[in-house]
């Protein structure tokens, strides 16, 4: 009976190496990422004074809420969250409702004109808005519609549109024809197979498109902000207030817009890679 | 009948809102805003121009939003594509760092700007960090407005924090349709790791890269509330000068100007990277 060779360590050791250098490297990206993030947070959750502290020590030495509700008590601040959310959820279903339709032409017929109107909507998608709102303002003023959520909602709507039509189509793609096939040869009309077929099956992608179309609107501030004087947006008004506005109410702000990021990624973990992975290729 | 028929199945019917809504909304502002940019009460006109030009925060917006492209579109490129490959090397709790990373992917610009300020700003945590290590006695005035490189350095880091995960999505989407048979393959005839990326990764990759490289940079070019949150107008950007000239300065005519420059560039780049795109597939 022969001696076993003896055994390499050395690849082995080198994997492991290699396992705890990705290790690393991943632990200091997230730090990276998630620090800012508690660094506001703590700052938006320190007393005024505490604030005034230099040089700062990392955990406030007076907790308080006195910060964010001062900002929330500002002027203005709850107004403009209340637009916010009232864009935010017209925006949602306007795009919905003009998109929808167009994303499901685009995934169930082939027609001629199909990739032209792709174009056509990509290049929309391009364009920057900043070319948009100053004339767009104008011809609100001129309609009477100047300062209002509605105009607010307008210029959103036609931001997401454009995604919101790539993104449902690649939803009615993965919802099969032929289930809508059956349901025509049972005896459903073209809408009410989609209405009771198409629509259930699509709804969590709509869904998930949606809460994306919601924080677009949510975080979009020039437009928001050259479009509107007394009914902004909460965005808006925070950029509206920043040249007089104290560093606490800065803070307590930022602090403010970051939450509801924080929200939307705990709901969207799963559709983050597929939503944007189908749609911008 | 028939003719009825065959029209309420046309698809256009379902796409006409979306092109009436689309074209109201950009086809007309963009043809008022370059007219507005070129007239006033008497006709064609070059006096807004002039008065952009003659403008000094105008040449330093467009140094500024150039330099900032520059610096930070290949970093978020670097970085995202590490970051994308780290998912791959599936790493512990891999679901929680991903979730963090993807974080900034819904903080808005603005919000960005002032989650960095709280650091960067002269009682910020960087400056009180700096002093209670004994690095510096009073803290470094990264913000303040004659210093353009810190100031710069300072938006550079908040966009690449703020945008890096855009990319990173992007890729990770994009290295998972990698099949994984390729990279064993080359593992098989003993490539190292390093070859390994560059041979076999990094060119399968490169679709995706493609789109984040023209995504990035015209979004780059829009890029504003970052820099008015950390710096107000001292770094000035191309998109920021819009901001001030209708709202601080009630000059519509010149934001129209500024406006067309950020068009102007932003369709000049999609058109080079198209074209040095198409280059590099011929051959």
């Amino acid at each position: 009976m022969s001696a076993l060779p003896p055994v390499d360590p050395r690849p082995l050791r080198r994997r492991r190496r290699r396992a705890a250098l990705a290790q690393t490297a991943c632990v200091l990206v997230t730090v990276f990422m998630a620090l800012p993030i508690v660094l506001v947070g703590l700052a938006a959750f320190s007393s005024p004074e505490a604030l005034d502290e230099f040089p700062k020590s990392l955990v406030p030495s007076h907790f308080s809420t006195a910060t964010l509700a001062a900002f929330f008590g500002g002027t203005g601040t709850i107004p403009a969250f209340g637009n916010s959310m009232l864009a935010g959820v017209y925006t949602v279903l306007a795009s919905l409702a003009l998109g929808g339709p167009a994303g499901y032409a685009l995934a169930r017929k082939a027609f001629r004109g199909r990739d032209a109107y792709q174009v056509f909507v990509l290049l929309v998608r391009a364009l920057p808005i900043v070319v948009l709102s100053v004339p767009l303002a104008t011809l609100f003023l001129r309609f009477g519609v100047y300062d209002t959520v509605f105009s607010v909602t307008l210029l959103h709507t036609a931001l997401a549109l454009p995604t919101t039509v790539l993104i449902t189509a690649s939803i009615f793609v993965s919802v099969p024809a032929d289930l809508e096939e059956a349901a025509k040869v049972f005896g459903c009309g073209r809408f009410e197979a989609v209405r009771r077929v198409v629509l259930p099956l699509a709804l969590p992608g709509l869904a998930a498109s949606s809460i994306f179309t919601f924080v677009l609107s949510w975080n979009e501030v020039l437009g928001a902000a050259v479009i509107t004087l007394g009914h902004r947006t909460l965005p808006a008004q925070v950029l509206a207030a920043l040249a007089e506005a104290p560093q606490s109410y800065r803070f307590a702000g930022g602090f403010a817009l970051v939450v509801p990021a924080l929200l939307f990624i705990l709901v969207m973990r799963r559709y983050l890679v597929n939503m944007w992975g189908t749609t911008l290729r | 009948m028939g003719a009825v028929r065959r029209f309420s199945g046309s698809p256009w019917l379902l796409l006409l809102p979306s092109i009436v809504l689309l074209v109201l909304l950009f086809g007309w502002p963009l043809a008022q805003g370059v007219l507005a940019a070129f007239r006033d009460g008497d006709g064609f006109t070059l006096a807004h121009w002039e008065r952009l030009f003659g403008d000094p925060y105008f040449l330093r917006a467009l140094r500024n939003t150039v330099l900032l492209i520059v610096i930070v579109v290949p970093v978020q490129l670097v970085l995202a594509t590490g970051m994308a490959l780290l998912t791959q090397a599936r790493p512990r709790f891999l679901r929680t760092h991903f979730a963090i990373w993807c974080v900034p992917l819904a903080v808005s610009e603005l919000a960005a700007g002032l989650v960095w300020l709280s650091i960067f700003t002269d009682r910020g945590y960087l400056n009180s960090l700096l002093v209670s290590l004994g690095l510096s006695e009073n803290g470094v005035s990264w913000l303040g407005y004659q210093n353009t490189a810190s100031m710069l350095f300072v938006v550079v880091v908040a966009e690449v924090w703020r945008a890096t995960s855009l990319v990173f999505v992007i890729l990770v989407a994009g290295v998972q349709v990698i099949p994984r048979d390729f990279d064993e393959a080359a593992q098989v005839f003993g490539a190292s790791a390093w070859q390994r990326l560059w041979q076999v990764t990094i060119p399968l990759l490169t679709p995706s890269l493609r789109v984040a490289l023209i995504l990035r940079t015209i979004l780059a070019l829009q890029a504003f509330a970052v820099a008015q949150a950390l710096t107000g107008r001292d770094f000035p950007l191309l998109v920021g000068e819009t901001y001030q000239w209708y709202v601080n300065l009630q000059n519509p005519a010149v934001a129209s100007a500024v406006a067309l420059v950020v068009l102007v560039l932003s369709l000049g780049s999609a058109a080079f990277y198209l074209r040095a795109m198409r280059g590099q597939e011929a051959r």
